[in-house]
């Protein structure tokens, strides 16, 4: 088990690991002219044609009760495209969802590691995870409000979770330790704050005002996680370079 | 030392056991183990799916092989298993399948200078050139869209460079069917060869066609669709080396004798004291099964297993870098063309000639292999680097 993430050893993936098979290999790359003129630009080509037959990742569904049938058709006589909601908070579900899965996880690596000088408490991890789990809770009771399936894969919940597949991959690998786990998390947290934010201004642009406000009180609890996390993976960090202090981490 | 198949027996089948945590190890480190121990960990999880598929497809011919088949056949399973999950999970599907080329190459590059049939060694130069293309063609697809550096994987061991192009490698399949060795009169090792070739370039195969899919890029889609066709008639030709008139008994008992060859090799060369230690317990295994199938072929033929197999193992697979017959054989043979059973200059294949016609058709639409490696020569650090040094960046990261 290693704490530490940036020792020296026998990384071999460089070409000074061995420099003379690595003029050889050099060389024998010059040697080697291609078998077509050209650059990259071919591949974007066909991504291009593809592009044009593609049909995208899917739909959001249709809604299966009355009360989501009448919202539809509601903000769809005032000019609105309801599905856009739906599909984010769909998006925000996922991933909500997903974040807690996160923390219960990075909460083993806790318990394996310790923490550090200005690291995370066990209390504190604890405190997200639940409070990821009720912004799931929130969403969830948002989309059965609308009349909306939150049990449904939107796109953009698809999209995101594709965007974001490695977070999981990381925190579950028994090689990494809390202060790389922290890096996936930054990116979850950036990511998550970012979709709060959209999701109020289309909360707003719709006219939903309770639901601003509830969104609001969310977004404010995900700033202060993200602000946690990025002190904790500086504090880490600065601490195994020993810069901590000159990087102006306060102390513990 | 050369191992004694008749003397050493191994570990009997009953005590050939395992569990989970046993079979799930701690994996190879992609950033600080040698590129050979990723070689040999993707070339034996090849031999092993091999034994598994070789011993369903001979149940389903050999009613009386059945029970044996099914006893041995579990335990290659759990050993395919074992070590195909020492791949570690930051090995993304496109750096596996450079390692898979290097297996390719490198292996199929020993087998080539030791094969002692001058026809047989002829086949695996004619593969081995195509294989080397691949290492390129992906290396420049990795490049390309994740701006990755092959060589992280590759450990500049291998040339990146253009082997014979792959499209021009597609045959009609009766040019990919090769004259089969004379059970009666082929050295053991070429038997031997045949069979971990053809293994090798199966599961080459089968990795293409189960990640092809998984990949988003079209151009990627595309060119594992069109290598995994080169990876069928690599399976095509190999496979076709092999003397059908062997009885499956014999070659069931001489699948066993590749494996441990294969196992044996890993053991001579493996750095990493813990991965050797698995070679070690997979070699005396492999024992146990070649004893168990050498008393079968005495009691179900009647007939000596030194008829067949020799009394020691012979020369291993050098898992190291082959960069200068490489070479080699691409300066010579790269023009190489295969014509029914026969190689010839591309020059002998007339207009018109059926494989010509397959390859037209195949590529009437573009191909990803050219589209992909377009231009692309690599350099240490990507592309990208050739890129910098065109723009000027100055020294504050501005641009000239």
């Amino acid at each position: 088990m290693k704490k530490t993430s940036s020792d020296v050893g026998l990384n071999r993936t460089g070409i000074q690991t061995s420099p003379l098979d690595s003029k050889e290999a050099i060389e024998g790359a010059l040697q080697g002219l291609p078998s077509q003129a050209g650059t990259e630009r071919g591949i974007l080509e066909v991504r291009d044609i593809y592009a044009r037959e593609s049909d995208g990742l899917g739909t959001v569904p249709v809604p299966a009760t009355f009360k989501g049938v009448f919202t539809i058709a509601k903000e769809m006589l005032k000019g609105n495209k309801p599905t856009v909601f739906i599909d984010k908070l769909g998006e925000r579900a996922g991933f909500e969802r997903t974040g807690v899965r996160l923390y219960e996880a990075v909460l083993g690596k806790f318990d394996l590691h310790g923490t550090w000088p200005g690291g995370p408490s066990r209390e504190q991890l604890e405190k997200i995870m639940r409070e990821e789990l009720a912004h799931f809770a929130l969403v969830r009771d948002v989309l059965e409000k609308l009349g909306a399936d939150p049990t449904a894969l939107t796109p953009s919940a698809d999209l995101v979770s594709v965007a974001s597949k490695g977070i999981p991959a990381v925190i579950t690998d028994p090689r990494t330790n809390l202060v790389q786990c922290l890096e996936a998390l930054l990116v979850a947290e950036l990511t998550d704050n970012a979709g709060w934010e959209l999701l109020i201004q289309l909360a707003q642009g719709l006219g939903q005002d309770k639901l601003v406000e509830q969104f609001e009180q969310a977004l404010a609890i995900e700033a202060e996680h993200l602000m946690l996390v990025r002190r904790w993976l500086t504090a880490g960090v600065t601490g195994e370079a020993r810069v901590a202090e000159a990087a102006g981490v306060p102390a513990p | 030392m050369a191992l004694e198949l008749f003397k050493e027996k191994g570990v009997p089948l009953d005590r050939q056991v395992f569990t989970w945590k046993d079979l799930v190890q701690r994996p190879y480190s992609k950033l600080d183990d040698d590129a050979f121990t990723r070689v040999r960990v993707i070339l034996m999880n090849g031999i092993e799916s091999d034994a598994v598929r070789f011993k369903h497809i001979a149940a389903r011919l050999s009613r009386n092989l059945r029970e044996p088949l099914a006893l041995i056949r579990r335990v290659e399973h759990h050993q395919q298993t074992l070590i195909n999950w020492l791949n570690p999970s930051d090995q993304s599907p496109i750096e596996t399948t450079l390692g898979f080329e290097q297996v390719a190459i490198e292996v199929t590059a020993s087998v080539a200078q030791k094969e002692p049939d001058p026809y047989l060694a002829q086949a695996y130069r004619f593969g081995l050139l195509e294989d080397f293309d691949h290492l390129y063609r992906y290396s420049a697809l990795y490049d390309r869209i994740e701006g990755k550096d092959p060589n992280y994987l590759i450990q500049s061991y291998s040339d990146i460079r253009p082997g014979r192009p792959t499209s021009v490698e597609h045959r009609h399949p009766l040019d990919d069917l090769r004259r089969p060795y004379d059970l009666r009169t082929a050295h053991p090792l070429s038997k031997i060869h045949a069979l971990l070739i053809t293994a090798a370039e199966f599961q080459t195969h089968d990795f293409y066609m189960n990640i092809g899919p998984m990949f988003s890029d079209p151009v990627a889609r595309q060119l594992y669709a069109e290598i995994a066709s080169i990876e069928e008639q690599h399976v095509t030709q190999y496979g076709s080396l092999i003397d059908p008139d062997q009885t499956l008994l014999e070659q069931w008992m001489l699948h066993e004798a590749m494996e441990l060859y294969c196992y044996y090799s890993c053991l001579a060369y493996e750095g990493n004291a813990r991965i050797k230690a698995i070679w070690q317990r997979m070699v005396d295994y492999e024992l146990g099964h070649l004893h168990h199938v050498m008393e079968l072929f005495q009691r179900l033929e009647g007939r000596d297993p030194a008829e067949v197999l020799p009394a020691t193992l012979p020369d291993l697979v050098d898992f190291k870098t082959h960069r200068e017959f490489v070479r080699r054989t691409l300066a010579q043979e790269v023009d190489l063309r295969a014509k029914g059973t026969e190689f010839v200059d591309k020059a002998e294949i007339p207009t018109g000639h059926r494989s010509l016609l397959y390859r037209d058709q195949l590529n009437s639409e573009g191909s990803p292999s050219e589209i992909a490696a377009a231009g692309y020569q690599w350099k240490p650090g990507t592309e990208l680097v050739g890129r910098v040094q065109a723009i000027g960046v100055g020294p504050e990261g501005r641009l000239q």
